[in-house]
């Protein structure tokens, strides 16, 4: 079953992906089986971790969470760059250490700061632990720093660890 | 045109909403991609495009394509999914090429504390104070030292690999 299916819910998901965006018949049901088997053992082939998650209930709840920091951070920047002649911005890089090693977590950290208008993801030291992020607005940074340490990273150490 | 007529008036408003606001969202970000000057500035501004930009498009496209369809349709999502998903590859790539471009050049723009590679600070803890003199070419070779026990790590891995 394992060595078959390895990434069984990479499958699955490719499986309703395929679907849902052909209608449906059984022959599409079998191809897109195919090619999901095809991809999980290909996905083993790159000995990745072993996505865990935990706690599905504080998804939505990261969701959300993003969804408005998005919203909110769209406003700032355009305001930012329409308003740029006059004001007297400047950006600054941040250092973050994070005690979050899971790399599935820091994959899906890597997507909402660079999701996020405003910051940038610039480095993550392995060794360290130490995530360098670039900030737009150096007046958001500490602002930043507290998303990124207090809401982002229990939220997925929940999740994933 | 004929099929466009047929939409209520409250469907083809909420869909303009949404186009305009995704199109200027990327009007904007583009716009500061020309105007703004620094490196590490600019690639702020296409996120504009890649986060609200393209949701408001995919947002005005999927509630047309509801209407038309009369269930819920939701292939556009998939498209949102895999830009957000995609985005921090590209994005990773080029500023870890400007950060490696500007401390091989000891480039003003970062500040001093990450002129330094990262590997480096974090091997030569107990040496530190061997890293007073500034002098570009010795505090590289600690980096080429450090990248090539890195792989030497790898190497057992591949070896695994090939089993």
């Amino acid at each position: 079953m394992s060595r078959l299916i390895p990434h069984p819910m990479l499958s699955v998901a490719l499986v309703l992906f395929w679907m849902v965006l052909t209608s449906f018949s059984p022959g599409h049901l079998l191809l897109g089986s195919m090619i999901a088997l095809v991809a999980g053992r290909a996905m083993a082939a790159l000995h990745p971790e072993r996505p865990r998650i935990r706690r599905w209930s504080v998804v939505p709840r990261l969701l959300w969470t993003l969804f408005m920091d998005v919203l909110r951070s769209n406003i700032a920047v355009t305001r930012l760059i329409l308003t740029e002649g006059n004001g007297k911005r400047s950006s600054t890089f941040l250092v973050v250490p994070l005690t979050l090693r899971s790399q599935n977590a820091l994959a899906v950290l890597s997507i909402i700061v660079t999701s996020t208008p405003g910051t940038a993801w610039i480095e993550y030291v392995s060794e360290t632990g130490m995530l360098t992020v670039h900030i737009f607005d150096d007046k958001e940074a500490e602002h930043y720093r507290k998303v990124i340490k207090e809401t982002y990273e229990p939220m997925l150490m929940e999740i994933f660890e | 045109m004929n099929a466009l007529d047929n939409i209520p008036l409250w469907i083809a408003i909420l869909a303009s909403f949404f186009v305009v606001l995704g199109a200027t969202l990327t009007l904007i970000g583009a716009l500061g991609f020309a105007r703004l000057e620094r490196f590490y500035d600019r690639i702020h501004a296409p996120t504009l495009g890649t986060s609200w930009g393209t949701g408001g498009i995919i947002i005005a496209s999927a509630i047309l394509a509801s209407h038309f369809e009369g269930r819920f349709i939701f292939h556009e999502l998939v498209i949102g999914f895999c830009v957000m998903v995609t985005i921090p590859v590209t994005l990773m790539l080029l500023g870890r090429a400007a950060l490696h471009r500007d401390r091989a050049e000891n480039s003003p723009i970062l500040p001093p504390e990450m002129r330094d590679g990262p590997i480096d600070t974090t091997l030569e803890d107990p040496s530190e104070d061997t890293q007073e003199q500034e002098d570009p070419e010795t505090s590289e070779i600690p980096v080429t030292t450090a990248q090539g026990t890195v792989s030497a790590e790898k190497s057992p891995d591949e070896e695994k690999k090939g089993e």
